[in-house]
This record gives structure tokens, sequence and C-alpha cells, in this order.
């Protein structure tokens, strides 16, 4: 039977056998081959968040290890050599395997649900990003389990991590994983840029974009530039160690500080990279709470890529210290003052929706304003080492451990968890607990602040950073104790965060399509969504679907309960970049293990590069190749090919 | 009432037609990806050089002798390369298999004589730092070529089989934007290693 | 205060940390205010909610569109823009008062870092009067001090938070920093760019006396070590010169390696490895028999010495002032 090349999608209302069909094109195999090869963004984004949830936990219980050894002076119950591995881990984990991931993971979720899509423009590649996050994270670990973890900090300076001055296998797990990671950084970017640009609902034109959008498609962009710097880096670094080379080590031209180029060319974007998501779920979530649309739509919109580009003229600001000529550095400086005003526009944003709203506290509430205060305190202690004379003082000392706390706890794990509370039933069907949830959040809250607050004095009284013990007559000895106890605290509350969530899952209330009238998309369908999403495509006339009508003045009229049926086949639309005008049906493709595989390709070329067996390389990349040509090989059913004869 | 436009029923494209499908942004966003990749390398060998003492590059008139042939052959498989994707465009199927056909072999001829090129450097990968990023740049875009090799193969092979169509051919359009990248990529790296020693830069 | 946390920097004892002091109070008051007042309008804000809620709660709320609320953003960033425009001049002002090297330095230094010991060179106009010392750096009060930074292995970073701001040693090339010390007194500092094992122990003391004290110190340090006036002195010398000698130097005897601290005025300095010890003889005999379980992964074994010969080696080493 010959299938049409093109068509004029019909649209209609849903019906009980249109989700008949839907479900039966949508739905992959069950059981172990299902789990294995499924393709589908929820189950691939909900495995994002459950591990880098894991790592996040793992890499608490490296600073509680930590904390106990700091809690008061000459403490021994780390070896330096312990502490330093620790700290590097901790560093490696909550940054690169938690806060990014973790943001994908919601991302990928969320995406298609708030874009009116079926699913990611690539589902294959998004389940390969997940399988190489997976075993890179896996790779790095081997390294720390065995006594090989990375030991020179996560930004991991050269000489220090050359051969001569670290000689074990511990540079070499770091920077082969690294490699191995970014992989899967650079596939999740390619996905999120072409799924944002090319594959929303009709009528979701650029300014009807939800921010979480705006912002993980600016990081993503920025991830797809930046992750080859790094790549490099660790590439040359294990070469320096390995092969002989001078890229880093000075006896024969090589340049130290050409590593922290490189790294901080990638470092300082990428921490934008994972907060820029996160406050885009607070500008999301927020105004539901508010009971009205966000203030200033479309200056956060700008901001949010303002502040990404001007990230990308920042990094020297790392560099402070080593000696650059002052005209450079006063640039590099300004710069990141400048900095400072994109990032304002958000707070103001966020506290003009609560000042003109009508908010209800709840706990997603709690976790998202909340924020708001810790953003500012992390932010305003980035100004001052923006400064750079200031910074001379500050640099390296635990007033920086402070600072990039609050950015990062305050600016990416509370809206993390403001969003597991927001998501939860959309996800589950079921909500979880308010009350259990007023514990969580005022334990973290608290535990955080009493962690963190002190470490800015601790920072000003001049404790160097990465230090695994302290004399007793520094004056550090009652902060570092209030730190430790405040880290206990803090702990216990994600403790209450976890306890929740699996009460919840089994006895949690149930929550519908909408609990919380919230006016997005992904509300307009039941909890947890069907494989397929939308029966029906709908078509989007402003930024609240589902409010329109009841807000005032508000003459827009999206479509939820008629649409695109588009259930000829395995089909999403496909829309322009702009003003999403549909111009094309997409067939995507059906579940497949050829992601896994070439995983496990990739995965024994990391293993045969580390322990430098070379078949095992070849083998890997045998495999890889295999699979690589099979995912690629043209199919009929994806119109990638011409039907035979015909 | 939604916007009645938008829910047209105007008669859109099943699938991807010509160049517009989404692999060609995926390989697109990888096209941008790589380039930034290149970018860090020749950052690093302007660094270097910058921060370096006299004397840092090890030839101060690098020979042209094999290079420059070699540039020229890598551009002109570009060309070839698309010819061949016109070929499939309209319809002929002999001139896109010559097209991908010989673009191959010319690669292939390219990145044998880049190994030739290697081995007659008077220094080697651990000499200097710029010795060392002189083979690591080349060698990163040797690799290029190796996929692209593969590439150019496969669609030699799919064109063989038939696949293709003017309508159906994103695999085409995909795989010959990937190699007129690498070939592109070249001239930059060919400049800044065979061109700048000249006009006196790391001297 | 300045005793009980030595490291700290609000408050200075030279023009170079000094003319940072106020721009960090600046910038220390506006960030304080700032956070205060957003805090404020952020409880206000919230106070005015309905607490105890859930879903239930949430969709009992009617939406509305509200106020536009745009002129919020627009006076909050008037309002940072003022703070940030001021520290922004105020910087580039400071940097260009602090940044240097100074004009007419009256001492130069040359100041090493090595995992995890500094070594500091005093350079005269022959080799004669040229001397190393470690990790305790004199200098005369009211007096600009350059100071030439090298790296002989890895990154550290010189830092005495009351007289200077941080500047990194890199091995390839030779930072410049500089100080003044106002009065007299021992400043301390650390190295603060992470650099191995033993990092949290790499202290420094600056040491600032008056000229004359200063010269008086100077010249000492330009003798050769003191005689021998004892055997176990004189057996001490020997094992030093024998053993210590693969990496420590003691000018006026045949040890003369140049990869440990310079032990020919050890005694005289207030501590020993880098700050961790106070210097007596206890603590000196403690640390030649186990250096490791003082300041495990430093470069220097233990040296399994008898205890005769332990005792010889610190009566000789006790004689070097």
């Amino acid at each position: 039977m010959r299938v049409a090349d093109a068509r004029a999608p019909r649209f209609g209302p849903d019906s009980p056998q249109h989700s008949m069909r839907l479900l039966d094109l949508w739905e992959g195999p069950g059981g172990l081959r299902g789990f294995l090869g499924t393709v589908d963004h929820k189950r691939i984004g909900i495995r994002y968040i459950v591990t880098a949830f894991i790592f996040l936990l793992v890499g608490g219980l490296e600073a509680l290890l930590m904390r106990l050894q700091l809690a008061g002076p000459n403490h021994t119950l780390l070896t330096p050599e312990q502490y330093d591995e620790l700290f590097s881990t901790h560093g490696i984990t909550m940054i690169f395997l938690y806060a990014s991931p973790v943001l994908s993971g919601f991302s990928n979720y969320l995406w298609p649900l708030l874009l009116g899509s079926r699913d990611m423009a690539f589902p294959r590649a998004n389940a390969l990003g997940y399988w190489i996050y997976l075993a890179s994270g896996i790779f790095l670990y081997v390294g720390f389990l065995s006594g090989h973890g990375a030991n020179d900090g996560w930004f991991n300076y050269v000489p220090y991590a050359l051969k001569p001055y670290n000689p074990g296998l511990n540079q070499d797990f770091y920077s082969l994983g690294m490699v191995f990671l970014g992989i899967a950084t650079t596939i999740g970017a390619a996905n999120f840029m072409v799924t944002a640009l090319r594959t929303r609902a009709p009528g979701m034109s650029i300014d009807r974009l939800p921010i979480l959008v705006w912002g993980t498609l600016t990081a993503n962009a920025a991830n797809l530039i930046v992750v080859p710097a790094v790549s490099l880096a660790f590439l040359m670094l294990w070469m320096d160690r390995q092969f002989g080379t001078h890229f880093f080590d000075n006896s024969n031209g090589g340049q130290p500080l050409l590593w922290q180029h490189l790294f901080w060319l990638f470092g300082h974007p990428w921490v934008y990279a994972i907060v820029l998501p996160a406050m885009g779920m607070v500008s999301d979530g927020l105004p539901v709470f508010c009971r009205r649309p966000l203030v200033g739509y479309s200056l956060v919109a700008v901001a949010t890529v303002a502040t990404m580009i001007l990230g990308f003229g920042v990094w020297v600001h790392h560099m402070f210290a080593t000696g650059l000529p002052g005209l450079g550095m006063s640039f590099f400086s300004a710069a990141s003052i400048v900095i400072t005003l994109p990032s304002a526009v958000a707070v103001f944003a966020w506290l003009a929706t609560i000042w003109y709203g009508r908010p209800v506290i709840t706990t997603a509430f709690l976790f998202f304003a909340s924020m708001i205060l810790l953003f500012v305190i992390g932010g305003v202690s980035g100004f001052m080492t923006a400064s750079v004379p200031v910074d001379w003082q500050l640099t390296d000392t635990y007033f920086v451990v402070a600072h990039l706390h609050y950015v990062l706890i305050g600016i990416n794990v509370f809206p993390v968890v403001g969003a597991v509370y927001f998501w939860f039933p959309k996800m589950t069907g079921r909500l979880l607990d308010e009350r259990l949830g007023r514990w969580n959040f005022w334990t973290m809250f608290i535990g955080f602040n009493l962690a963190f607050l002190p470490m800015h004095l601790t920072g000003l009284w001049g404790m160097p950073r990465r230090v695994y013990t302290y004399a007793p007559d520094m004056g550090w000895n009652t902060l570092n104790l209030i730190t430790s106890i405040g880290s206990f605290v803090f702990a216990l509350g994600i403790l209450l965060l976890m306890v929740n969530v699996w009460r919840s899952l089994r006895r949690g209330a149930l929550a519908g399509a909408n609990p919380w009238d919230a006016p997005t998309l992904e509300w307009s369908i039941a909890s947890p969504p069907p494989v397929y999403n939308f029966a029906v495509i709908p078509t989007v006339a402003s930024r609240h679907p589902l409010w329109e009508g009841r807000l005032e003045g508000s003459e827009s009229r999206s479509t939820v309960d008629q649409g695109l049926l588009l259930d000829h086949g395995k089909e999403m639309i496909g829309t322009t970049a702009l003003d999403a005008v549909p111009d094309m049906i997409l067939e995507m493709p059906e579940d497949t293990l050829i992601p896994l595989l070439l995983t496990l390709g990739v995965s024994a070329c990391f293993v045969g590069l580390i322990l430098q067996v070379w078949w095992v390389l070849v083998l890997g990349a045998l495999v890889g190749a295999a699979a690589l040509l099979g995912w690629l090989w043209p199919r009929r059913a994806l119109r990638e090919r011409e039907p035979l004869h015909g | 009432m939604a916007e009645p436009a938008l829910a047209s029923t105007s008669v859109i494209p099943v699938g991807p037609v010509g160049r517009r499908g989404l692999g060609w942004y995926g390989v697109g966003t990888l096209v941008i990806t790589e380039a930034a990749l290149f970018t860090y390398l020749l950052f690093s060998y302007y660094y270097t050089g910058a921060t370096a003492g006299a004397g840092w590059v090890l030839e101060a008139q690098p020979t042209l002798k094999v290079a420059l042939p070699n540039t020229v052959l890598l551009v002109a498989s570009s060309f070839v390369a698309w010819w061949g994707e016109r070929g499939v465009l309209l319809r002929r199927r002999p001139q896109a298999l010559w097209g991908f056909g010989l673009a191959f072999l010319m690669g292939t001829v390219f990145a044998l004589v880049q190994l030739y090129e290697w081995h007659s450097k008077p220094f080697s990968l651990g000499t200097s730092s710029f010795s060392s990023l002189y083979f690591l740049t080349t060698g990163t875009h040797e690799a290029h070529v190796a996929v692209g090799i593969l590439v150019l193969a496969s669609l030699f092979l799919w064109t063989a089989l038939d696949y293709f169509s003017p309508r159906r051919r994103l695999s085409v359009s995909a795989g010959v934007l990937y190699w007129h990248f690498v070939d592109v990529v070249w001239l930059f790296v060919f400049a800044t290693y065979y061109i700048t020693p000249y006009l006196g830069f790391g001297r | 205060m300045s005793t009980a946390t030595p490291l700290a920097y609000l408050s200075a004892a030279g023009p170079r940390a000094g003319a940072i002091v106020p721009l960090t109070w600046f910038t220390l008051v506006v960030s304080i205010l700032v956070c205060l007042i957003i805090g404020v309008l952020l409880w206000r804000g919230v106070r005015r909610g309905r607490a105890h809620a859930s879903d239930v709660e949430t969709r009992a709320v009617q939406i509305t569109h509200g106020a536009p609320g745009i002129r919020w953003i627009r006076v909050g960033l008037l309002c940072s823009a003022l703070p940030l425009l001021i520290a922004l001049v105020w910087t580039m002002a400071t940097l260009a008062a602090v940044s240097g090297p100074p004009q007419g330095a009256q001492l130069v230094l040359d100041v090493t870092g090595h995992q995890w010991w500094w070594e500091v060179t005093y350079s005269g106009a022959e080799p004669s009067q040229t001397f190393s010392t470690a990790n305790e750096i004199h200098v005369p009060t009211r007096a600009r001090v350059l100071v030439r930074l090298h790296g002989a292995d890895v990154i550290h970073s010189f830092w005495v938070p009351k007289l200077t701001g941080k500047t990194d040693t890199i091995p390839g090339q030779t930072n410049l920093a500089w100080f003044e010390a106002t009065a007299a007194g021992r400043y301390r500092g650390q190295c603060t760019e992470y650099c191995g094992a033993q990092h949290a122990h790499m202290g420094l003391e600056v040491v600032a006396e008056s000229p004359g004290d200063f010269e008086h110190w100077r010249q000492l340090q330009l003798h050769p070590a003191n005689e021998p006036t004892s055997a176990a002195q004189s057996r001490g010398r020997e094992l030093v010169e024998f053993r210590c000698g693969l990496c420590h130097q003691v000018r006026g005897t045949s040890a003369g390696a140049r990869s440990a601290p310079d032990l020919t005025h050890v005694a005289g300095r207030r501590t020993l490895a880098a700050g961790l010890l106070p210097n007596n003889p206890g603590t000196l005999s403690g640390w030649i028999e186990n250096p490791q379980g003082f300041k495990p992964g430093t470069l220097m074994p233990n040296q399994g010495l008898t205890g005769q010969q332990l005792s010889d080696v610190v009566a000789y080493l006790e004689t070097l002032r």
C-alpha cells in the first residue's frame, strides 16, 4: 500500500476509538525489553531525575563526612588523601552528576507536555543521552570507590593534575570520565535545541513559551558551544599524563594557564546553564501560586538570554590571582559586575508577581519563594568577588564556598525541590503530603542557612578552601561547628523529602489533571499522562491556555479539546521556529535497544582507554559503529527513504 | 474560537522532504559543537604561541609541497560531494554514485597523504607544546575525516540500494553537510599551521 | 581581634591591603542592605497570602491579571545600577592604586612556592650578600617590598591577608606582588591555591621590625652556620651533613642541597614545618623523628635515627640561630 507523502492533517475532537488507536501506536513493548529500549521522554525524564537524586544523596554523604572532619580543629577522622578525594568527588558529583542532569530530567519530562507535543525531536538520542550519563557516572564512581577518585578539586588545576605530582589513576578516571559525560551533555543540547525550534504545538509562538523552555534552551545552546572546551582540556590532560605531550607542562613550552582558560571558558557558562532552567521553573511555578501571570514575561525571557551571553564574557574572574595584566582583568571585572543586572530582572519580576498577586502558601510556593532570597544572597556575594582587589582577599577562602553553595543550592536545589512538589502530581497522579512538606521545607531552609550563612564570616576571617583541617587558634572553631551542625539539619530535610516521595507514591491523595488550577498545557491532560501525551494536538493562542476566559480582558482562545488528530502512525507535528505554523508531519521512531548497545560500545572504548588495553577500545569502537550504522540506516517508516519499487 | 488559520487543513509533507527534516538540524548542531571544538584547539595554539618564547614554531617555513595540494584535494572533494548530492536531487543515480564514490576516494587519499605528512615531520608528539598541538589538531581533524569517509561510503551504499529520491534524501543532505564542515574546518587548521608561520607568528 | 583571627582581612596593617578594606566594607554593607531589603519585600509580599494551603485552597483563589508590576523591574534595575556603578568605578581606582609593581621598592625578595613550604631568598649585590630562608619573611617597617613569585612544582598562592591580597606562584612565569608593613608585628599568611595533601599546612609569617632590627637580623642571616662547641653538636653536624644534606642546605658545612628549606638559621625561626609547629627542641626532635606523623604526605621521609643520633642532631640544630 502506498503511503501518502503529504496530507492535510485532520482536525477534530478526541474519542474513545481515537485514544485506543493512539495507545496502540505509541505503547512500546513491556517487560525488560521495554524498560531497556524505551524512547518515551517521560520515562527517560524520570530516570534522569531519579539517578540525579541518587547522586545528590551520595554527594551529600560525602559532604557530611567532610563536615564531621571539619567540625573542630585538628580532627583525624580522615587522612589528607581521603579528604582531598572527598571534596573533589563531592564537587564533581553535585555539579556534573546532579545539577545538570536533574534539570535535563525535568525538562525532558516536561517539554513535550509544555509544548503540546508527543515527544522530543530525537527520542532515540534522548535514550542514548541518559544511558551515557549513567555509564559515565558509574565510570567516575568506579574510580572513586576503587581508591582512584579525582583529587584535585572539580576544576583540577595543572601542574598538580599532571603525572609527576599525581601518578595514580585518579586523574585519568576524572579526565576520561568527563569526556565520556560530555557526550551525553552534547546530545541533550542538540535535542533541546531542535525540539524547541521545530516541534511545538501550532500557535505556540516564541513569545508564548514557558520560561522553563527559555531557560533550558539558553542553557543548552551555551552547552553546545562550551562543552568542547572542557572535553578538549581533559583530553589534553590525559595525553600529557599518558603520552608525554606538553600542552600544560611547562618543561617543553606547555602553559599551565591554558588549562585554566579552557576550563573556565566552559566552567563559567556551565554554572549559568545549571541555574537558568531552574529559574525558569520558578518563573513558571510561582505565578500559579500567586494566581496571576508572571510580571514582565518578555523582560524575563530577554534577561535569561542576556545573562547567558554575558556569561561567556566573565570567565577570567576565576583567574584574578594568576598575575594577569590589570587592563584585561578590569574588563572581566566590569563584565562580572554588569551581569548582576539581567540576573536581577528575574528577582524583581518574581517579587512583583508575589506582591501584586494573591499568594497561596503551598510547599511548592515556599520553595519557589524562599529561593528568591537565597538567590539574592548568592548574587551579592558574587558581586563582591567581581571586584578584582576585593577578590584578591576573598578568593580561595570559605567566602567563595559560601557564595557557590548559595547560588547552587539556592538557585538549583530549592527550585528543583519546589518543582518536585509542583509536578509530582502530574508525574504520578498523586499529591505529596503538605504537612510533611512544611517540615521538609523548614528543615532544609533552616539547616541550609545555619550551615552556609556563617560561612561568609569564616571566609572573611581568612579560612582557606580545600583544607582537611585547621589549627585551633585561627578563630574558626565555633563557625565550623555551627556549619557542621547546619549541614546535618539540611541533610535531615533532604531525608524528609525522600520520605514524603516514598510515602506519597503509595498513599498520596489523588491529584487529577490539574490540582493547582495552573495555566499551561501539561495540566490539560491526565495525571499521569497517557503515553502519547495529547490525544489531539492543542492550538495555542496565549501564554496561559487554561486561564483564558477567566483572566479579565483576555480575548485569546486556545483549543485543547479539539485539535490535530495525527493518528496515521506514530506522528507529531513539526512547526516553524518563530510563529509555530505547522509545516510538516513527523514520523517518530519505535522503542529500540540500539541506544543501549551504542552506550555499551562507547563504555568499552573508555574502559580500553583507561586501562590502555587497545583491543577493548577497538572492540568497543566496532560495536559502537555497528550500532550507529543500524541507527542511521534509512527507514521507510520514518520516511527517510523511498519504498522499494515505489 | 481558536485562530482558525493555525488549525488550517492545508496539505503539509509527511516526513522529511529534501533538506527539511529534523535530522538535518541535528547534524547542524553537531557541526556547531565540533566547530567550537576546533575553535578551542586553535585558541590553544594561538594562546600558547603568544605566551611562549622565541622559536616556538618549530618550522618557521613549513613546506607546503604536500599540504597545499592535499588541501586542494579535500576542498575539491566537497564540490564532488555536492555534485553527487545534485545527482540525487535530479534523479541521476549514476551521477550520485560517481559523486559519493569519488568523494570517498578523494577523502581517503587525503587521509593517507596526511599520514605521510605526519611521518615526514622532523618532530614528534612529545617534542614540545607546538608539536603536541600540531598533532592533536591535525589528528582530531583526521578523525573527523575518517568519520566523514565512512559517511560517504554509507551514502554510496544506500544510493546503490536505490533508497533516495529528490524528496527522500535527508541522509544525503545531512551527510554531505558534515563533509563540507570537515573541509571548511581544514582551511582554518591549514591556515593556522601552514600559513601563519610565514606571517611571523610564533617565531 | 586581629590575633584572635590572624588571617582576617577586614582590617589591614599595610597600604596595599589597607586600600582594599574600605571597598570591601562598601560592597559588604551594600550586599547586606540588599539582602535585608529583598528579604523584607519578600516577607511582606508573602504575608498577604493564605497559609496552610494545598491544592484545594489554590484552586479556590480566583486568578487575576493583577497590576502590571513592570515598574518594579525598572525601579529595581535602577536602584541596583547605582551601587553597581559606584563599585565599578571604585574597583578600577583601587586596582590602579594597588596593582603595582610599586615605584622604588626598597627591598626585593624572591619567594618560591614548594610543596609545602615557602623558599625566601634575599639577594645582594654579590653571592656573599645573598641568603635563603624558609617560611618566615623579615622586612623593615614602612618599606615597600617587591616580591617576585616563582613556582617550583605546582601552583601555590602567596597570601598575607593583613598586608596584601593573593598572587599565585606559577611554574614557568614570574608573578609580582608587593606589600608594605606600617607597624612592627607578626603577620600570618597561608597558601591559598590547592596544591596537594598538605595544602592545609603551608603557612608563612611576615615579621615586620624596625629598620635597625631588620638590618641586625639580615646580618645574622648572612653568617654561615655556627661552629659546634660540644662533642654532641659535632656528631650532630656530621649527621646533618651526611643525611640532611641530601635535601637541605646549611651554609658553612657540606650540606648543600636546595630542595628543602635552608637550615642555616633554623633555630631562630618561630615555627617549623611552614607554621605547623612551634619551634623548640621538643617539637624539632619530634618532627625529625616522625615528619609523616605531623604532616602526612610531606616530602621529608621519617629518618629512622637512633635516640642518640636524634639528640645529637637536635643539639647541633639548636645552635643554628
